[in-house]
C-alpha cells in the first residue's frame, strides 16, 4: 500500500467519522457544527480526486454558506430541541430505517465496483475542442461553452428558489428587508474585521471569476466569495440588506439569467443554434455572461442566506 | 485500491448515513443536515466516476466535475428554501415539528399574520 | 542545495503539525471555553505560520510565496478576530448567568 493510499485512506476515514457525527449528536448545534467541519475535509477530498474547481465550489459554497444558513437557522430554532427529541421513532422504525439505508448503500457500492473500465470520459474531447473558446480550464468551458444549457437552467432555478425564500415572507412584511436588523458596534470587532476583510474578500473573489478562464476557478466560486463578503458586512451591522422590493436588487437578481438568454437567443436568430457563440466573439461573449453572472450569483446567494423579509419597509 | 474506488465507497457509505439520518431523526433541521449529506455522498460518487478515467494526461473527465459544481449550487438553493420553509412553520406553530399535533395550531395563524 | 530546502520543509512543516496536535489536546482537555481558545490560538498562528515557513521553498516563485503569506496573515486576521469575539460573548454570558443566579439587589 504506498503513502498516498493511506493517506486517501485516513482522510476517507475522517470524513466518515464527521458524517457519522453529524449523524449521531445529540444536540442539534452540534450536529451542524460537525456538518461544517464535514464540509471543510470534502473539500480536501476533492482535491484528493483532482478537482480543484469543485474544491473551491464546496469550501465556499457547502462549508462555508452552508454553514451560515445552517448556524442561524439552528440557533433560531434552540427552543425545538426538547419538542423534536420526544418524537424518536421506536427501535424497530430504526432497525427498518438502517437495514433500507444498508440496501441502498449496497446497491451503490456494487453499482461504483461494477463500473466499466476502461473508464469513458470526455476530457479529450473537451481538450480538442478548447480552442472553439479560447479558455484553458476545461471545466469552464463545459459549463459555459459545451454545456451552457445547464448552467442557464442552473440560473433560472436559483431565482426561483430566492423567489419562493421571499414569498414566505407573512404578508404585512412583504417588500421589507430580509433578516433581522443587526447591531453590532461601529467601533468594534466586528465592524473592524468587515472593514478590513472586506476588500481583500472582494479583490480576491474577482480574482477567482477571472482566473477560471485557464485555472481552477469560476463566476460560482468567485461569485460565492463576494457574496460572504456581502453577509459579513451586513452582519456587523455597516449595512442593511436591501428591500425586496428595490428595483435595483431585481435588475441585478436578474441581470445573469437576461444576459445569458439573449445571448442564446442571438446564437438562435444569427447562429447555428441556441447558445451558440460566433466562433470571433466567443471568449469576449462569454466573459461578459461571466460578469453578469458574477453579480447575480452574488446577490442570489447572499439574499438567500439572509432569508424571507422580516422588516417592514420604510415608505 | 486507487484514490477513486476510496472516495467513491465513501460517497456510498456517506449516503447511507444520510439516507438513516432522514428517516430517523424527527428534527426537521436535522432532516435538512441528512438531505445535505445525500447530496454530497451522490457528489462524491460523482468525482469518482470523473476520476476514474485519469491519465497522465488529464486528471479526470471535466464533465461529472461541471455537473457537481451546478448540483452543490443547487442544493445550496434548495436548503436555503428548506430552511425559510421551517422558520415560517417555527414562527406560524410555535413549534418546527413534522408531527401531527403540529396541523392544529396552524389552522388557527391561516390569515398569514 | 535543493536537498537543504527539502529538509527545511519536513522540519518546519512536522513543526507545525506538532502545534496543531498539540492545539486539539489542549482544545479537548481543557476545562472551559476561554482556555481551549487559547489553545487554539497556538496552532492558528505557530502552527500555520510553521507550515507556511516550510512551503515556502517549494513555492514556483516569488508571487506563489507571496500568495502563501497573505494566506497566514488572513489565517492570523481572522482567526484573532474571531476568538475575540468568542470571548466577550462567553465572558458576557457568563456575567448574565452570575447576574441571573444572584437574584435582584444593587447593580454591581
Amino acid at each position: 500500500m504506498s503513502i498516498q493510499t493511506a493517506l486517501e485512506l485516513v482522510l476517507a476515514a475522517v470524513v466518515l467519522g464527521l458524517a457519522a457525527w453529524a449523524v449521531a449528536a445529540r444536540e442539534t448545534s452540534a450536529a451542524v457544527v460537525g456538518f461544517i467541519a464535514y464540509g471543510l475535509l470534502i473539500a480536501l477530498v476533492w482535491v484528493a480526486l483532482g478537482a480543484v474547481d469543485v474544491a473551491l465550489a464546496e469550501a465556499a459554497i457547502g462549508g462555508g454558506l452552508g454553514g451560515v444558513l445552517l448556524l442561524s437557522a439552528g440557533a433560531r430554532l434552540r427552543e425545538n430541541e426538547k419538542r423534536a427529541a420526544a418524537e424518536r421513532p421506536g427501535a424497530g422504525a430504526r432497525l427498518a430505517a438502517a437495514a433500507l439505508s444498508a440496501m441502498v448503500a449496497a446497491g451503490l457500492a456494487v453499482a461504483v465496483l461494477r463500473l466499466p473500465t476502461p473508464a469513458p470520459t470526455l476530457a479529450p474531447q473537451a481538450a480538442a475542442n478548447a480552442a472553439a473558446t479560447g479558455m484553458g480550464n476545461p471545466i469552464t468551458n463545459v459549463l459555459m461553452a459545451f454545456r451552457a444549457m445547464d448552467t442557464l437552467l442552473e440560473k433560472f432555478v436559483l431565482l426561483l428558489g430566492l423567489v419562493g425564500v421571499w414569498s414566505l415572507a407573512a404578508d404585512r412584511l412583504w417588500g421589507g428587508n430580509p433578516g433581522p436588523r443587526h447591531q453590532a458596534d461601529p467601533l468594534g470587532l466586528l465592524a473592524f474585521l468587515a472593514r478590513l476583510l472586506a476588500p481583500i474578500g472582494v479583490v480576491v473573489g474577482i480574482y477567482v471569476v477571472w482566473t477560471g478562464a485557464d485555472h481552477p476557478g469560476g463566476a460560482f466560486q468567485g461569485g460565492t466569495v463576494l457574496a460572504a463578503m456581502w453577509l459579513l458586512t451586513m452582519m456587523a451591522g455597516l449595512t442593511d440588506t436591501p428591500p425586496v422590493s428595490s428595483l435595483r436588487l431585481r435588475l441585478v437578481l436578474v441581470a445573469g439569467p437576461g444576459v445569458f438568454l439573449v445571448v442564446g437567443l442571438a446564437g438562435l436568430l444569427f447562429g447555428a443554434a441556441f447558445l451558440s457563440y460566433p466562433a470571433a466573439y466567443a471568449k469576449p461573449l462569454i466573459v461578459a455572461i461571466e460578469v453578469a453572472m458574477t453579480l447575480t450569483v452574488a446577490a442570489t446567494l447572499t439574499l438567500l442566506s439572509a432569508g424571507a423579509p422580516e422588516q417592514r419597509l420604510e415608505r | 485500491m486507487s484514490g477513486a474506488v476510496v472516495f467513491g465507497m465513501c460517497g456510498v457509505a456517506v449516503v447511507g448515513l444520510g439516507l438513516y439520518s432522514l428517516i430517523t431523526n424527527p428534527h426537521p433541521l436535522r432532516k435538512i443536515i441528512a438531505f445535505n449529506l445525500v447530496g454530497s455522498g451522490a457528489f462524491l460518487i460523482f468525482g469518482a466516476v470523473a476520476r476514474r478515467s485519469a491519465t497522465t494526461a488529464f486528471s479526470g473527465d471535466p464533465a461529472p466535475r461541471a455537473l457537481v459544481i451546478t448540483g452543490i449550487v443547487v442544493a445550496f438553493s434548495a436548503t436555503a428554501l428548506a430552511v425559510a420553509l421551517l422558520l415560517r412553520l417555527f414562527d406560524a406553530a410555535g413549534s418546527a415539528t413534522l408531527g401531527a399535533d403540529a396541523q392544529s395550531s396552524t389552522a388557527d395563524d391561516a390569515s398569514g399574520r | 542545495m535543493r536537498l537543504a530546502l527539502d529538509v527545511l520543509t519536513i522540519v518546519a512543516v512536522s513543526g507545525g503539525a506538532f502545534f496543531f496536535l498539540a492545539g486539539t489536546v489542549g482544545m479537548l482537555r481543557f476545562p472551559d471555553t476561554l482556555t481551549r481558545l487559547h489553545a487554539l490560538t497556538k496552532a492558528d498562528n505557530l502552527g500555520v505560520g510553521l507550515v507556511v515557513v516550510g512551503l515556502l521553498p517549494q513555492a514556483a516563485g516569488p508571487r506563489e510565496a507571496a500568495e502563501l503569506l497573505c494566506t497566514w496573515l488572513l489565517v492570523l486576521l481572522s482567526g484573532s478576530v474571531v476568538s475575540q469575539l468568542v470571548a466577550r460573548t462567553v465572558f458576557a454570558t457568563d456575567r448574565l448567568g452570575d447576574a441571573l443566579a444572584r437574584g435582584p439587589g444593587p447593580p454591581r
